[in-house]
């Protein structure tokens, strides 16, 4: 039924939403049911940070697993749409939701406009320019005292939200919608047109654009989008932890788990992400509780090397998918 | 701020020292991404554990920390062409460059970093050599030894550099890899070879930029983070493979950072590597001296 539209694209598979639809929506019912079953505090904080990994190790995958091209700004753009959220719920009294709405926008035009300056030439400007906004988005921040500057902000989270249980479970509920629908777009993209032709960019762009690709506009719709989905998965982070600072908002941790995750899972694929996330977000919150935060992401960065060098397809390409 | 000549003057004496720390910095740089096209974005994480290095060793036997890096460099070079072997065999011959290649090279700089704060710790490390407070004065014109110091040093390592790739049969050699890799087995050269050893070269220089890079400011594990922005902008607005073009852009943007840092504070520092980098990738790509490609 739904596929009916896509039959014009000769050797496409048939696509199938419904089924994926109802087996996300399946999984985080099952998944919220049994944290609530649990009723610990603790197992609704462990999942946000697993789930808000899950959120931007798609986002990153979009540009960077379909495309090849590799974005290292994931902690700027995770810290812009979590100082957008700071910002207009303090010039406007927005509350989380439509500051989430708000981050994808800004951060959204962040991508475009990084993308727009450099995406004309060879990938790598495109990712040594995402490096350095990072540096520069930081540099920003602290020298803008109305969201704190280095001291930073604060949120104050209410006790409750009336339907659910406790603040924590409300926060967790909004990244599991979030993630949901993250891995959704980041599917829907894989099957499409756009994702179609951004693989063939990957593949060697020269030849995508000569028989006919607009490789320019289906990049820009990339990076927009993956900027947008990285500031989303920001959006909440001030009110996840009631306080934030420039130093937690652009850690480099962010930046090493969006690249390593999908390289771990398998880049270019929807569930990799997913699998890299959940997988990598795990290990290190289980590793946070029992050893340093340092080693704890030295750890994650040998996994990397690691892996990109004996698994360059990631755990996906064990079972042989391509 | 009232505008003030003096001020100015000096900004603009300081930022040409400070240009030659870039310059040495960008060097190695413009070797390994310039020539050799190996996107090493861990080239600044290079430089600051080789100045964390220099403090270590150099302090705890009283060298000069200059000296110090010197000795210190056949040990990058080493690093270095471990670096390369390990990225040909498991990036360049897959093809994997891009992707993979640069995520390695992320990898590898985040492990430098991380290595660095678990093994010194997140704080600043700093050493003062005997001149440290020296000053030197010409008329109006302020010319602090700990800056001028490095800043000859550097250049003098890049002169070096220079006769090295000009002059000599290898150095020849890895200007031709940069041209045409296939061309050189036909002469019976193996061009894995001269990469490998140029990249070994461009590790030391990073080397050489650490020393003077301690003289210069103090350094914690997350410094190099701010040079990436730096080093790659002046390598690409000096013509990607060009020394003498490294070297003059590398002026020009010490010059303009350290005359912004002057009158908006140095905090806004960060913000010119990058607004820079960005306007040169936009409309001179090819870089300031370069030709349209």
């Amino acid at each position: 039924m739904s596929a009916t539209t896509l039959t014009d694209l000769r050797g496409a598979d048939r696509i199938r939403h419904l089924p994926f639809w109802l087996g996300a929506v399946g999984v985080a019912l099952a998944v919220f049911l049994a944290l609530r079953l649990i009723g610990n505090e603790y197992g609704y904080y462990a999942g946000y940070f697993v789930l808000q990994y899950v959120v931007l190790a798609s986002a990153w995958n979009i540009l960077g697993g379909y495309a090849g091209y590799v974005n290292f700004g994931a902690a700027g753009f995770l810290a812009a749409g979590a100082y957008t959220a700071i910002v207009v719920r303090k010039a406007f009294g927005f509350d989380l939701i439509p500051g989430i709405f708000c981050a994808a926008v800004v951060t959204g035009l962040l991508g475009l406009g990084t993308g727009y300056l450099t995406l004309r030439l060879r990938g790598v400007y495109f990712s040594i320019a995402t490096l350095c906004l990072a540096v520069v988005l930081q540099t920003l921040v602290v020298n803008w005292d109305y969201v704190g500057g280095s001291r930073g902000a604060y949120v104050i989270r209410p006790m409750t939200i009336p339907p659910f249980a406790s603040y924590g479970e409300y926060i967790f509920l909004v990244m599991l919608v979030l993630a949901v629908i993250t891995v959704g777009i980041a599917r829907t993209v894989e099957v499409s047109r756009l994702g179609r032709g951004l693989q063939a960019i990957r593949d060697n762009e020269r030849a995508a654009e000569a028989v006919g690709v607009p490789t320019l506009r289906l990049k820009l719709m990339a990076t927009a989008l993956c900027g947008a989905l990285m500031g989303v998965a920001g959006a909440p982070l001030p009110y996840y932890s009631g306080y934030l600072n420039p130093d937690a908002a652009f850690s480099l941790a962010f930046a090493v788990n969006a690249i390593a995750m999908p390289l771990i899972g398998g880049a270019g694929t929807w569930a990799g992400p997913v699998i890299g996330a959940v997988l990598l977000a795990s290990l290190q919150q289980a590793a946070t509780v029992t050893i340093s935060s340092a080693l704890n992401l030295w750890i994650v960065g040998w996994i990397l090397v690691i892996f990109v060098t004996i698994a360059p397809r990631g755990i996906l390409g064990w079972f042989g998918k391509r | 701020m009232e505008f003030d000549l003096s001020l100015l003057l000096n900004g603009i004496v300081s930022g040409l020292l400070l240009g030659g720390l870039y310059a040495v910095a960008a060097s190695g740089l413009a070797v390994s991404f310039g020539m050799l096209d190996i996107v090493n974005i861990a080239h600044p994480a290079l430089m600051v554990a080789a100045a964390f290095l220099v403090v270590a060793v150099g302090g705890a036997i009283g060298l000069d920390p200059l000296l110090c890096a010197v000795l210190l460099s056949p040990v990058f070079y080493l690093i270095g062409v471990g670096i390369y072997t390990f990225y040909n065999r498991f990036f360049e011959r897959r093809g994997d460059e891009a992707l993979q290649g640069l995520a390695f090279f992320f990898g590898v700089m985040f492990i430098i970093e991380v290595g660095l704060v678990m093994a010194f710790g997140p704080e600043q490390r700093f050493l003062d050599p005997s001149y440290a407070f020296t000053t030197w004065r010409i008329g109006e014109i302020d010319l602090p030894l700990r800056m001028l110091i490095p800043a000859l040093f550097g250049l003098l390592a890049i002169g070096l550099l220079y006769l090295f790739l000009h002059r000599s049969f290898i150095g020849l050699a890895i200007a031709a890899v940069a041209q045409d890799a296939e061309a050189l087995r036909l002469l019976a050269i193996d061009p894995v070879k001269i990469k490998r050893l140029a990249f070994g070269v461009s590790a030391m220089l990073a080397c050489i930029a650490g020393g003077a890079l301690i003289v210069v400011q103090p350094v914690e594990p997350s410094s190099g983070q701010i040079f990436i922005g730096r080093v790659f902008a002046i390598c690409i607005m000096g013509g990607m493979a060009s020394l003498s073009g490294a070297i003059a852009a590398a002026f020009l943007f010490g010059v303009v950072e350290n005359v912004t840092a002057t009158f908006f504070g140095p905090s806004w520092a960060p913000a010119v590597a990058f607004g820079w980098l960005l306007l040169v990738l936009a409309f001179r790509p090819q870089g300031l001296f370069g030709r349209a490609a």
